[in-house]
């Protein structure tokens, strides 16, 4: 029984590693938009096939295809903040979120018709067998996916803090009036934003991917935790999305653990009402 | 995520209140009679392939009307309607698949039933006050906690479903024809819509539209926002158990993701903004729109799994970039520019 909760408690930090990672993107995108992206799912199911894509193509590891993933996903999420999202930027309500969901309406749809429903994989030569350390296992995608995930983290969060457009990114997301009278193109800035976020989501797709088959549906199995994840860390907290991250990574393998696989996805529904209900604001953000 | 407070009615609220003093036009009356008996007949002259797309229409256009009750007009704005669609259908065909209890009265049930959901639902989010897309996240929570539940328990037949025998007795909300079943979807849709019409009229439809332009200003007023927005959800969701009964009952067949899906909360809100969030006649003109367009794709496309769905998407995309007040909005929007050009 030991083993088994040490176990868990690996297996959990290195999922909720790449969770951490996706409800990054959510966060920053709603912190400099104050948008909900509903499409985050279905993004990283883009992630997923282009990397595919790449892997079968070119004949190389997901890892080594992650540089084009990562360009090409920057790329479709500027051009989403760009023609689809700038327009209504101004417009309230929820029409914003609206638009995200059909643009998942979309991206889900598109990617049904191009490849099909049939399940792909890829598999990475010498990661077929996991790491043995006395009675626990370590699966090998997993961990390496939790080391890139460090260090694309610490790496927006350099960009973000250290660099003259993550000044400006910041800027927006505090007051994008003020951004604009100091000179910087807001609009261009969202479409920064925007396109790291779904970076993000595309990473953690293209790192999941020797992990597990792929459909065009995968995306969505991820989509409400990432919202979890996101909203208990604080929304537009890219620390608080990491911590969370892990926090829920662990808490799902604990109840698949305890209550059963089926029912694990419950408690995180739950942790994140009662998240919703008490703190809203998340674990890091200021008092709601 | 508030809303900005500006200080002005928007356009919708100004309409609302125009309507209050002056009611339709007799252009509008004909209008809506016309269609009324058009839809009546379609039994004499459709085929029962074609009715089924009238039924899809009807039904769809009466659950996005639902949907407009509470977040139209009381705005807030639900992304989990499934919720109270799956409780209505999963109460009727539980209740008389394993309990032998009428439909009928297995309708009720559900009414009461998606009230009490809708109430747990609204009393937390709404004591917390939750707003914007954090209410709209948290419908969206409940609707897949009840998803689970249902998947995983074995009293309500787990991910297998539950298939209804059919039995074409009216006693058993089952009729022989397509017709039966197009008479109740066009009562159903016609009652809420003549009742959402009416309580517009009423100081309650005023209470509803006053908290979505600004809760806040509102509740300075004096009107308890709480109860209104509870009774708004409460009243929306025992509406909507009724559609899930009917569909339950039309396609006698029901599984976890048909009932709590998430595209099934999106269907519920699709035509509401093609047509005209928080008018009368938008959602009807929007299910009328939608439901054939994807329907015909369905048929055209149907070698290429998917792509009508595709269809339905961009669709969504385009009405919300080029019209972000529906068919209703664009109507009104070229009337006042005519009546400017006069």
């Amino acid at each position: 029984m030991n083993a088994s909760i040490l176990q868990s408690l690996i297996d959990g930090m290195l999922m909720g590693g790449v969770y951490a990672l996706a409800a990054l993107g959510i966060s920053l995108i709603f912190g400099v938009m104050k948008i909900t992206n509903f499409a985050h799912g279905a993004l990283i199911t883009v992630g997923m096939y282009i990397t595919y894509e790449c892997c079968t193509l070119l004949g190389v590891t997901p890892y080594v295809a992650l540089p084009i993933t990562m360009v090409l996903m920057f790329l479709i999420g500027y051009i989403i903040q760009k023609i689809c999202l700038n327009p209504i930027m101004g417009a309230g309500g929820h029409n914003q979120l609206l638009l995200t969901q059909g643009i998942a309406i979309v991206l889900e749809n598109l990617i049904l018709v191009l490849f099909t429903a049939n399940y792909k994989s890829v598999t990475v030569p010498g990661f077929e067998t996991a790491i043995r350390l006395g009675s626990i296992t370590i699966n090998k995608p997993k961990l390496v996916a939790f080391l890139f995930v460090a260090v694309i983290s610490v790496g927006i969060y350099l960009v973000l803090n250290k660099t003259d457009l993550g000044k400006a990114i910041r800027a927006t997301s505090t007051q994008p009036d003020g951004a604009t009278l100091m000179g910087i193109v807001v609009s261009k800035i969202n479409c920064i934003a925007f396109g790291i976020g779904v970076m993000c989501a595309g990473i953690a797709g293209a790192l999941l991917i020797p992990t597990q088959n792929i459909s065009p549906t995968s995306g969505n199995a991820y989509s409400l935790k990432c919202f979890v994840i996101a909203v208990f860390g604080g929304l537009g907290n890219i620390w608080g999305a990491v911590i969370a991250g892990l926090i829920i990574g662990v808490v799902e393998a604990y109840s698949a653990l305890f209550l059963g696989g089926s029912w694990s996805e419950m408690v995180i529904y739950v942790i994140f009402i009662l998240t919703l209900i008490i703190k809203p604001t998340g674990l890091l953000g200021k008092k709601g | 995520m508030e809303k900005k407070n500006t200080g002005t009615l928007s356009p919708l609220l100004k309409r609302g209140i125009n309507t209050t003093s002056g009611g339709m036009s007799r252009l509008q009356i004909i209008i809506v009679l016309a269609v009324s008996i058009f839809v009546l007949l379609t039994p004499q002259f459709l085929s029962s392939y074609r009715l089924n797309l009238v039924i899809t229409i009807l039904t769809a256009a009466y659950f996005a009307q639902c949907w407009n009750l509470m977040s139209g007009f009381t705005g807030q704005f639900s992304f989990g309607h499934a919720a109270f669609y799956g409780v209505g259908a999963y109460m009727s065909s539980i209740l008389s698949v394993d309990y032998g209890v009428n439909p009928w009265i297995g309708m009720l049930a559900g009414m009461l039933a998606a009230g009490i959901v809708a109430a747990i639902i609204g009393y937390l989010s709404f004591h917390y006050n939750l707003r914007g897309d954090y209410f709209a996240l948290a419908t969206m929570a409940f609707c897949e906690i009840l998803r689970v539940i249902t998947k995983n328990t074995e009293f309500f037949h787990a991910s297998t479903g539950v298939t209804i025998s059919y039995s074409k007795d009216w006693k058993q909300m089952q009729f022989g024809g397509k017709e039966g079943y197009l008479y109740v979807a066009f009562i159903m849709l016609a009652a809420i819509t003549f009742g959402l019409y009416k309580i517009r009229k009423t100081k309650i439809g005023l209470y509803f539209v006053a908290i979505r332009e600004n809760e806040d200003a509102a509740k300075a007023l004096g009107i308890n926002a709480f109860r209104y927005k509870m009774t708004a959800l409460i009243a929306s969701a025992m509406l909507t158990a009724l559609a899930g009964t009917f569909y339950a009952q039309y396609y006698l067949y029901i599984d976890p993701t048909i009932c709590f899906g998430n595209s099934v909360s999106v269907s519920a809100i699709t035509p509401c903004i093609i047509g005209g969030t928080g008018t009368i006649f938008g959602p009807i003109i929007g299910a009328a729109i939608i439901e054939p367009i994807s329907e015909l794709t369905n048929a055209l496309l149907s070698q290429y799994v998917g792509l009508n769905m595709v269809v339905y998407g961009l669709i969504l995309v385009l009405a919300i970039l080029l019209m972000p007040n529906g068919v209703v909005g664009l109507f009104h929007k070229l009337r006042a520019k005519k009546q400017k050009g006069e």
